[in-house]
């Protein structure tokens, strides 16, 4: 036992990311995805762990599910001030937890909101700018306060902890989701509190990512020139407002934007002909938006999850169907583990997104 | 006051250099005589001796290297004025100068002065266990640039399960790596320079600009890789001329001479300048200060969209400016009047001539412009609309990294290319007389310099650039020259305070992400 223990202990490299989706939309219990990503545990350290799930607010489908991190009651105070402010809430708690176990110790406050504009927005475009917004303002502006997640139907459940632990402490087994996105965490840039878990999220975008991405610095240039504030002391961040800015602003399917995060080489490019092709145009627009350096991402949207690689595929990911169901894993292992006769299974090639939808 | 009633019998300047031969070395073949146009050195038949009058001495090191027995030795002369902190040898010399001439100093190549050197003070990062190194050897290493002005956005349509791309980009210079030759007159330098240079960019896949100087019909074939200026004398501009390039480019002013025009003394002005120029032989060339139909930014614009109109929207069109205090404003008015890209021209950039004072005491360095500039333009959101090129200085790759990851797309280089050539940075190209052939339109200087070789020097050393860039940019773990444009978190700075450190957006060394 004691060899196990030093063994377990022992900092090993990366991340481990899992997802699963029933593209049918029939919903699950949290219980499979903390199978899944617990298989794969010795891909964290304890430093971070976190879910999200999607169709789990069936009851309060129609508004957005902002959930809080809070370090201290003042925090808590000034945030309820200014979402009162600018939003009817519908319903407010604590986020349901048991006791902290295990790796999980000193939790913040933990709460979530359901809320309606209190502005009519005649476009959506519109609204979920101002949710943004106000997401971004949260975040920079309260001083100790963190929207972890802001969508309609889903939440991000994450904290400082093995994924299994973080899981048993947010009763996920007692949720119904058709889509679940696991992580867990080892990290290397920033130290590990519980805003800095992943997945991360903004709207009904999240993410979760493996990897170190090393063009960093100008793609959050490239964002703060839209509007989004880097405010998590972490290069993932990055990933879900690159897919806000580039899915949902510029409107660009999936197809597209693992074309602008994971773009095909010149070489390739070069192929196609000399002449303005989509490729061409694409690495000319969206250079600062290309994400450089290693990484696998899950990405989860309503009704959507997608999986995808780094250009020269640097991190490990893999994917497997069965029947209606969806599943990608850092590891195999993972899939196998609550996948026992899966049709197949695959590891996707470097920039090609893997895109589950629901029917 | 005349000339005559301005000179003076003696000077007291002394000579900047001592020519040391070793006389048991000497042979006597008069290499050097020959060789050098300034007349340092002497054949005295009489005591068979190779003298040498130090005071016409530059230090351009041709016969140095001529020598076919390594003979001479230059030194700095050693004479040794009396120590004095605030008059510098070289203030004491300059008073000489203009007490016996009367004359405004004047000077080529770039500011020499030691003010604080920015690039040696910026250092890059390397990736290190969390993101893996890539090896340029092994794995595509991209430094493909495109300047111009970008969508916004793209904006997709599918057709039958295809995506169609709907946005019309406008046009770009494609470079296969980020340099590009900086504006270097026909007349300043020589057409041998010109020819190498032209050869070399071809290529490389990248561009070198005319300058003011027109394009030698001989040059026109090289047109797909010519930027073509148009600078405030006109000289040579046409409609074939502005066909002929595949950018145009405005030069309102220069890092080496801000708010200063142009003079080409009428003795470089042969009958090949003056056909490419378009002026009578021998006669001065003067590019005034301003452009005297552009007195405000209103007039830029007219400027630069007559020369869209004059070339159908198929070319970007840019702007040169010097570095000054206000660039970073200047050049967001630039933007917002329709340029394409623009050039930041800073204080340690190259010139042909130039008073003294001005080239080394006006302008900015060009790593704090290129910082301010950028995030200006992104501060406005308009850094899409136009791209970033910065000179003035760039000795290595190593500078142009670090110029591209504070901001710029893509760097200029002159000067770095006249050295391939041999150029000793001697100071003297406003002289004409350039020992190696570049700076002067002497045809017994001119034919020094053997273009094919010329241009075989310039593009090895553009290739050796390549290879650094790759190892840089591979070694920070990222494979596409746009993962590492803008971003700063792979600088850090050493040495500098708080003001630089927040001017340049970069951290110091130690402190992590």
């Amino acid at each position: 036992m004691e060899t196990m223990e030093s063994y377990s202990e022992k900092r090993r490299s990366s991340c481990g990311l899992a997802g699963l989706m029933n593209e049918n939309g029939e919903r699950m219990s949290g219980e499979k995805i903390i199978n899944s990503i617990s298989v794969m545990q010795e891909r964290s350290s304890g430093l971070g762990g976190g879910f999200s799930a999607y169709g789990i607010y069936p009851d309060y489908s129609e508004q957005y599910a902002f959930h809080l991190i809070y370090e201290n009651k003042g925090a808590k105070e000034k945030t309820e001030k200014y979402i009162g402010k600018n939003f009817d809430i519908i319903k407010d708690e604590a986020i349901p937890t048991r006791e902290p176990k295990n790796s999980v110790s000193s939790p913040p406050i933990l709460w979530r909101y359901f809320l309606d504009t209190k502005e009519g927005f005649s476009k959506e475009m519109a609204e979920k700018d101002f949710v943004m917004e106000k997401v971004m303002e949260i975040n920079r502006g309260v001083e100790d306060a963190f929207v972890i997640s802001s969508g309609k139907n889903m939440g991000i459940f994450k904290g400082v902890g093995f994924p299994r632990d973080i899981g048993r402490y947010y009763r996920l087994s007692e949720y119904e989701g058709y889509t679940w996105i696991a992580h867990g965490r080892f990290p290397t840039n920033t130290s590990g509190w519980w805003g800095g878990a992943h997945p991360f999220g903004l709207l009904d975008w999240s993410i979760a990512h493996n990897g170190e991405i090393s063009s960093y610095g100008i793609n959050r240039r490239a964002l703060l020139d839209n509007g989004y504030h880097c405010a998590l002391d972490t290069d993932s961040e990055v990933i879900a407002y690159l897919f806000d800015l580039l899915g949902r602003k510029h409107d660009l399917d999936f197809d597209t934007i693992a074309d602008v995060l994971a773009a095909p080489f010149w070489e390739e490019i070069d192929r196609e002909g000399k002449e303005m092709s989509l490729h061409r145009a694409i690495r000319i627009t969206y250079g600062s938006e290309l994400v450089n350096g290693p990484f696998a991402v899950i990405v989860g949207k309503q009704g959507k999850m997608v999986g995808l690689n780094d250009r020269i595929k640097l991190r490990p990911l893999v994917v497997g169907r069965e029947g209606d169901m969806l599943y990608m894993a850092s590891e195999e292992s993972g899939i196998r583990e609550v996948c026992h006769n899966p049709d197949r299974v695959w590891a996707p090639k470097a920039g090609e997104p893997v895109v589950g939808e629901l029917r | 006051m005349g000339e005559e009633e301005r000179s003076v019998n003696q000077s007291y300047l002394p000579s900047e250099f001592s020519v040391v031969r070793e006389d048991d070395r000497c042979i006597r073949c008069e290499a050097c005589v020959n060789q050098c146009p300034f007349d340092v050195h002497e054949y005295d038949a009489e005591e068979d001796e190779v003298k040498a009058d130090e005071s016409k001495c530059v230090s351009c090191h041709r016969c140095v290297t001529i020598c076919p027995t390594d003979a001479l030795t230059i030194k700095e002369n050693e004479l040794d004025f009396r120590e004095n902190a605030h008059w510098s040898e070289e203030s004491i010399k300059n008073i000489y100068k203009q007490a016996e001439s009367g004359g405004a100093l004047l000077s080529g190549m770039g500011n020499d002065k030691s003010m604080k050197d920015y690039f040696n003070h910026i250092v890059l990062n390397a990736s290190q266990v969390t993101n893996p190194s890539i090896d340029p050897l092994r794995e595509p290493m991209e430094l493909r640039t495109h300047i111009g002005e970008k969508p916004e956005k793209l904006e997709i349509e599918k057709e039958g399960g295809e995506r169609k791309l709907k946005t019309e980009i406008p046009p770009q210079l494609e470079l296969d790596i980020p340099v590009m030759f900086a504006a270097m007159s026909f007349g300043s330098i020589s057409y041998n320079a010109h020819m190498s240079i032209v050869k070399a960019a071809k290529k490389a896949g990248t561009f070198y600009n005319t300058g003011e100087g027109g394009l030698h019909e001989d040059l026109y074939e090289y047109g797909d890789n010519t930027i073509v200026q148009v600078a405030s004398g006109r000289f040579g501009v046409h409609k074939e001329y502005l066909d002929a390039g595949k950018a145009v480019e405005i030069k309102i002013g220069q890092g080496a001479k801000p708010g200063i025009g142009g003079h080409l003394p009428g003795e470089k002005v042969s009958e090949e300048i003056s056909e490419t120029r378009m002026i009578p032989e021998g006669t001065d060339a003067l590019s005034p200060a301003p452009h005297h139909d552009i007195y405000s930014i209103e007039d830029l614009r007219q400027l630069i969209y007559a020369l869209k109109e004059a070339t159908e929207y198929e070319k970007p069109v840019g702007v040169k400016i010097a570095a000054v205090h206000n660039s970073a404003p200047i050049a967001t008015g630039i933007v917002r009047a329709g340029a394409d890209y623009v050039v930041i021209d800073g204080i340690r950039g190259g010139t042909g001539a130039a008073p003294t004072a001005i080239r080394d005491n006006v302008g900015i360095p060009t790593p704090l412009a290129t910082a301010v500039v950028d995030q200006r333009l992104r501060e406005e959101g308009i850094r899409n609309e136009a791209s970033l090129v910065v000179s003035g200085g760039i000795r290595s790759s190593a500078d142009s990294i670090k110029a591209i990851a504070l901001g710029a797309d893509s760097v200029y280089i002159g000067t770095a290319a006249l050295v391939a050539l041999g150029c000793r940075l001697c100071q003297q190209c406003h002289t004409g007389k350039c020992p190696w052939g570049i700076a002067t339109q002497d045809p017994n200087l001119t034919k020094r310099l053997n273009p094919k070789v010329g241009e075989k020097r310039i593009s090895n050393l553009l290739r050796a650039w390549k290879l650094e860039f790759e190892e840089m940019l591979g070694g920070l773990g990222v494979n596409a020259i746009e993962s590492l444009r803008g971003n700063r978190e792979q600088l850090r700075g050493v040495g500098l305070n708080e003001v630089d450190l927040d001017t340049l957006g970069i951290k110091p060394a130690g402190e992590a992400w």
